[in-house]
């Protein structure tokens, strides 16, 4: 299979590689798929508690070429935004930004579902935070 | 010497064609231009006696009678000649047929098109080590078993089958025995003589000849018959109608001869590279073989590397043409059939990677290749989750996956 060049170039330096502590409360993590079928994803976002914006993102990506290619841009993107507007990156821009074929767009799904659970990780464990 | 990139490391795929065979084929094609069908002139008669000289090196591999060899597109074509006219010559016999799990895709998928035609197919499962155990094979035949089919070596891990204790138990029962011999010659001794095995595909692109050419060997003593499945001018004694392509029978006779000649030398020099491979990989955490070590020919080498995804690797290793069993190599989402009906776990299918080593390989090329995968792995594993996970001393078995 051909890959596009964005994909060759996040796969030969993916950005933001790495984990945060996940006991920290302005850190909030999501683990997404399964090894049996390929793909798991583990995003990271960091929230500064003055600004409310995600100020840093980390991954650590097991799977394809276009996995790690669509996690790793995905660490760029949430960068500067809020929780919130983080949710609102959609699956489609990611596989347009990266030209992902069709057999690959479930890769760019599991980066979208990645930024939701690292995202209510976060704000249900602030929520648990604020409560005490 | 440097090699040059990318290295060739997928033999099981295909084999470049032998020089040598090449040279034999070109004349073929244009100065000796003839239809070995052709009776009636000078043309006709030069190509009849070369296809007839290539016939008899094909069959000096195995140890066949040349009257034994029908010529065929390839091994493809083979196996559905051989399985569906055996079934449908001895039909009235009964109606079963058993194979293996991990056959090649133009066994199993033949077998599905004859469940399709009302014939009852059993699948065998293999041991852990791929072979298959006689005791479930003895078991699984019955009165009305008619065919059993049993691939010599196998494409993905290499394991050599135990053709004649198989072909022993087929012959005491009375049942037909197709092998599947593709990946099998100029890699194994094979005498006909000896083997008790009725039918037997045979692909020409495997040993360094070219493709498109192959060949079915149907035993003449105890005589097997099948039921034609290309008909027309009545070439190869009614068995497979259709011009004989002479360039490509000379190629695939050639690439047939030089095996039978080199095989000792060649396999001891791939024997040497194999376990070169082998010593520079195993020392890798987290690595697990495929298939029996043993009982397996030097050509292959497949391996798993835990907590790295199998395409990913390929993507890395990009200087060697390698194959995996990652379901993302291929269309179907679904990882090797071959590593899962080992028992393997799907995230270990995932992790595979084919090593296949041929004629041309070198030593250069093998230091390069294990310097490659080891630094691609060690960089994937920085990058995965699960790496991370079994460094935290986490067993990723116990963890609630949701499947997507």
């Amino acid at each position: 299979m051909a890959y596009s060049a964005k994909v060759i170039e996040h796969y030969e330096n993916p950005r933001n590689v790495g984990s945060f502590d996940k006991s920290d409360t302005s850190i909030g993590t999501g683990m997404v798929g399964a090894p049996a079928c390929g793909d798991v994803m583990k995003l990271q976002i960091k929230v500064n508690p003055q600004t409310g914006l995600i100020e840093d993102a980390k991954f650590k990506t097991y799977g394809c070429g276009s996995a790690i290619a669509s996690s790793s841009l995905v660490t760029e993107w949430v960068k500067g935004k809020t929780p919130d507007q983080a949710l609102s990156i959609k699956n489609s821009k990611i596989a347009e930004e990266l030209a992902l074929p069709p057999v690959k767009i479930h890769c760019s799904i599991l980066a979208e579902d990645a930024i939701k659970a690292a995202v209510s990780d976060y704000k249900a464990r602030n929520a648990d935070a604020a409560r005490h | 010497m440097t090699p040059h990139f990318p290295i060739y490391m997928d033999y099981g795929a295909t084999t470049p064609v032998d020089p040598r065979v090449v040279e034999a084929m070109l004349p073929w094609l244009h100065e000796h231009f003839g239809n070995p069908a052709s009776r009636s002139h000078a043309w006709g008669w030069e190509a009849e006696e070369i296809v007839e000289q290539s016939r008899g090196h094909v069959a000096a591999l195995i140890g066949a009678d040349p009257r034994e060899i029908i010529w065929t597109s390839g091994a493809t074509e083979s196996n559905n000649l051989a399985l569906k006219g055996a079934a449908q010559f001895y039909k009235t016999r009964g109606k079963h047929l058993i194979t293996v799990k991990t056959e090649h895709k133009a066994v199993l998928d033949t077998m599905r098109d004859l469940e399709r035609q009302g014939f009852e197919v059993t699948y065998l499962d293999v041991k852990d080590n791929g072979l298959l155990d006689l005791n479930v094979l003895s078991d699984a035949i019955r009165p009305d078993t008619i065919v059993v089919s049993v691939m010599f070596v196998n494409n993905e891990i290499g394991v050599i089958q135990d053709i004649a204790a198989i072909g022993a138990m087929c012959r005491k029962r009375g049942v037909i025995f197709h092998v599947d011999a593709a990946q099998a010659t100029g890699k194994v001794v094979i005498d006909m003589a000896q083997l008790p095995v009725d039918l037997m595909s045979l692909a020409s692109h495997k040993t360094y000849g070219p493709k498109g050419i192959g060949a079915l060997f149907v035993r003449r003593k105890p005589r097997v018959r099948i039921e034609a499945q290309m008909h027309g001018g009545g070439h190869e004694r009614g068995m497979r109608s259709g011009t004989l392509p002479t360039h490509q029978i000379v190629g695939m006779g050639e690439a047939f001869r030089i095996a039978h000649k080199e095989m000792g030398t060649e396999s001891e020099r791939i024997r040497m590279l194999q376990q070169r491979l082998l010593k520079g990989l195993q020392g890798v955490e987290q690595v697990f073989i495929n298939g029996d070590l043993e009982r397996r020919v030097p050509h292959n080498l497949n391996m798993s590397f835990n907590f790295v995804e199998g395409e990913s690797l390929i993507m890395g290793i990009k200087g060697l043409a390698v194959s995996s069993g990652s379901a993302c190599t291929s269309a179907s989402l679904e990882p090797s059939y071959v590593l899962r009906a080992l028992g393997r776990s799907d995230e270990l299918a995932h992790s595979s990677l084919r090593m296949t080593i041929g004629r041309f390989s070198t030593t250069e090329e093998i230091d390069t290749a294990v310097d490659t995968i080891m630094h691609n792995v060690a960089k994937l594993r920085e990058l995965s989750p699960l790496w991370e996970m079994f460094k935290d001393g986490i067993d990723i078995s116990t963890i609630q996956w949701a499947a997507h």
